[in-house]
């Protein structure tokens, strides 16, 4: 007879219930079914996350993906058998994670310039993580799905509220504690399952969300994704399964910041 | 009556203190204007034609430094706006299939006449606009034609400035632009477009329509190709019309916050992409080691360039508590030799504000800090009798929660606060919802990249500030809007992939 494991939400670097105790049924388990106060709990965790997160070097945010892609490696025989999951798809994920983590001390060339102004000044411009970013995973691939967006957010030093696929939350909740185990700081990201109707409009509205990735919505959810995102002019991100691996993809949750200094004696 | 009393206080604060110092007396010096013809009435610039509009609305346009009108523009409605769109859809396919060096010699065409024509067309920005002719001469012509000449080179180089993107153009995009740098921001929108391969249908402001207008005679002698670019002059309803058209591909927008956050709702669930640069409230920040006459150079010129009509205007001075009072000594002695008057004066520092539209919005935010306690200082100097005028203005005792702090006034009005800590600077400095542009002055290098590391912002002065150029990205975070325009980053937002 098997212990069973009481799946639970990544929340600010614990594993909790839904506030409401919420559960629904989902891959034959009870998984938790998170309300708008998990949403801004989770994005609160996120924003209290972002200074630590973005402050640390780039090779350092590189080694701690590099550890979750082991981590995933070493569960991949758990999650490989959940419900779902595609073959390969594990494989995959490990994939994104080391393809990012070789990514974070690259995006400041691959994405910066310098300047030739004409005058005085010496004009550099990089590319600086953006705050808090949304997920919504889609469907299927539940896990790759997830993973590679939630990679490329994290890579460039941004920190993310992820919404798991709603059918298939299980691949989700095991990658909380591939990330527990990660040495990623706590609220780094933050991973919800539940009703994704429930919880989009608060994510999508919330002004300390800056940007929504939004290729795991229907094209009925990602229009109103996008008129919640225009009351705070949060920006509004679509990947493509093929832009899954691309500096591209971490860019877009990027901002480009301009510095002008004079040239003098 | 709020205008009144704000008057009262200036005059009141002025006498009160020894700060004034008297401008020294110039002679005029005033540009000649008969370079300039205007015809009395406009028309819209449609398939390489001007056209009358089928919209029955005419907006008089007139010069805010007289209140005489100049000439009349016609409203653009939807049939106007569709049939410019089209115009631009037949353009788009020869456009963008023109060997790409063609592309670029039409675009280096442009800013050679530019170039050559700048006499012409600053007058006439200064006079459709109310902006100094000094500034219009030295800042937005000269920047409008590197613009131009920069991104030229560009367009036949794509495939390397993306490498494996495979870059392609998009089709129609359309354009607003706003009125505080008319013909600077129509370079910053249509180079970009064009040498990206897109062809363009371009909203001028309502108040300030002159300049593009006449850039119209430009493309006639580039002999660029009819429908490439089109404009289409009015006010909200055209811009709305153009928006909404389901031929565009992509709307860049430059303007307010809040119409930006229109547009963006507006296009929800349309696919169609957008660029916006929006409002700002930055924050200018000085610290005890600063070179402190160069920081007020630059804080006047922050805050008072152009009337202070600058989205990335150093709207917030935050001085560190230890030199508050001498720098404020020496910014308000800077403030009384500022010559407000005729756009048209080559001694002219600050002219005309844009609209009474604008500067009633001025006054009555102005009146707000002196309602909640800020207290207001403005220099003794004469106005004009006729024409839309403000004066360099400068509040202290001010809170961070009152309006003239958080607001964007888009006048020549400066908030000061002060700090002690860097840490504070930052904390203050990143309290909006804007984020498009910030300064620091300090001597200390190390502080300078701490402090740019920290401001949530897009472009950061050190030590200088209203820095424009062609090659660097300028654009906000935040509600200042998302996109770059300039560099490598300003011709992204014009291309599709594969």
């Amino acid at each position: 007879m098997d212990v069973r494991k009481t799946y639970k939400l990544y929340l600010n670097g614990a594993f909790v219930r839904s506030e409401s105790q919420r559960t629904y049924e989902a891959q034959g388990m009870n998984v938790p079914r998170s309300t708008r106060k998990d949403v801004r709990d989770a994005v609160r965790a996120a924003r209290a996350a972002f200074a630590g997160w973005s402050g640390r070097t780039a090779m350092n945010r590189g080694q701690v993906l590099y550890r979750a892609a082991e981590m995933l490696d070493a569960r991949s025989a758990e999650v490989g058998r959940l419900e779902g999951v595609e073959r390969g798809e594990v494989a995959q994920s490990v994939e994104a994670l080391l393809w990012y983590a070789g990514l974070t001390d690259k995006l400041a060339q691959l994405g910066g310039t310098v300047n030739p102004v004409a005058g005085p000044y010496f004009t550099f411009s990089m590319p600086e993580p953006t705050g808090v970013v949304g997920i919504v995973a889609p469907e299927r691939p539940a896990l790759l799905g997830l993973v590679a967006p939630l990679a490329a957010v994290l890579s460039g030093g941004s920190t993310a509220v992820a919404l798991a696929s709603p059918a298939l939350p299980l691949p989700a909740l095991v990658l909380g504690e591939v990330l527990a185990t990660s040495d990623l700081p706590a609220g780094a990201a933050n991973l919800l399952t539940g009703r994704h109707r429930e919880m989009l409009p608060t994510l999508a509205a919330h002004r300390d969300v800056n940007a929504v990735e939004v290729s795991g919505c229907d094209e009925e959810e990602r229009r109103k994704v996008e008129e919640a995102a225009a009351d705070s002019v949060t920006r509004v991100v679509a990947t493509e399964p093929d832009q899954w691996l691309s500096p591209h993809t971490a860019l877009a949750f990027m901002e480009v910041k301009t510095v002008w200094h004079p040239v003098g004696r | 009556m709020t205008d009144q009393r704000t008057r009262e206080a200036a005059t009141e604060t002025a006498h009160g203190s020894n700060h004034h110092a008297a401008a020294w007396e110039y002679a005029p010096a005033p540009e000649a204007t008969d370079i300039v013809e205007i015809a009395p009435r406009q028309r819209l610039f449609i398939g390489g034609e001007f056209v009358d509009a089928h919209g029955r609305g005419r907006i008089t346009s007139l010069n805010p430094a007289t209140e005489e009108p100049l000439s009349e523009i016609q409203e653009a409605d939807g049939e106007d706006v569709d049939r410019a769109v089209r115009a631009a859809e037949a353009a788009f396919r020869p456009w963008s299939r023109l060997r790409p060096a063609l592309r670029a010699r039409y675009v280096f065409r442009l800013s050679r006449l530019l170039q050559e024509r700048s006499r012409e067309l600053a007058v006439l920005e200064s006079l459709d606009g109310g902006k100094p002719i000094k500034e219009s001469r030295d800042v937005d012509l000269p920047l409008a034609a590197a613009h131009f000449f920069y991104y030229a080179g560009w367009a036949d180089k794509l495939e390397w400035a993306f490498p494996n993107r495979r870059p392609r153009p998009l089709g129609v995009v359309g354009q607003i632009i706003p009125w505080n740098f008319p013909l600077l921001m129509l370079a910053w929108k249509i180079a970009p477009a064009l040498a990206a391969g897109n062809t363009v249908v371009l909203k001028p402001a309502e108040t300030t329509s002159l300049t593009a207008l006449l850039f119209c005679d430009l493309c006639r002698q580039a002999e660029l190709p009819p429908g490439v670019v089109n404009i289409v002059t009015g006010g909200p309803s055209t811009g709305s019309a153009l928006v909404a058209h389901p031929g565009i591909a992509k709307v860049a927008f430059t303007g307010s916050t809040e119409v930006g956050k229109e547009i963006q709702r507006r296009l929800a669930g349309s696919g169609r992409r957008l660029t916006l640069e929006l409002g700002g409230k930055a924050a200018n920040i000085v610290f005890a080691d600063a070179a402190i006459d160069q920081a007020v150079e630059g804080i006047v010129n922050g805050i008072y360039f152009n009337q202070g009509h600058v989205c990335c205007a150093g709207s917030r001075l935050l001085v560190q508590e230890s030199i508050a009072p001498l720098l404020l000594d020496k910014l308000r002695r800077r403030l009384g030799t500022l010559r407000v008057g005729d756009p048209l004066d080559k001694n002219t520092d600050v002219g005309a504000i844009n609209s009474r539209a604008q500067l009633e919005r001025i006054e009555s935010l102005v009146a707000s800090g002196v309602e909640e306690g800020a207290e207001l200082f403005q220099p003794e100097c004469p106005l004009p009798d006729r024409g839309y005028w403000f004066r360099p203005t400068l509040f202290t005792n001010v809170a961070q929660s009152f309006r003239i702090a958080r607001e964007e006034i888009f006048g020549p009005v400066l908030s000061v606060l002060t700090f002690r800590t860097p840490e504070e600077a930052v904390a203050k400095a990143n309290n909006t919802a804007y984020g498009l542009s910030a300064g620091v002055w300090t001597e200390k290098g190390s502080r300078i990249l701490w402090m740019a590391e920290r401001m949530r912002v897009g472009v950061v002065w050190a030590n200088t500030f209203n820095r424009f150029d062609p090659t660097a990205p300028f654009g906000g975070y935040r509600e200042s809007g998302f996109g770059r325009e300039g560099g490598l980053h300003g011709l992204e937002p014009y291309l599709g992939w594969g």
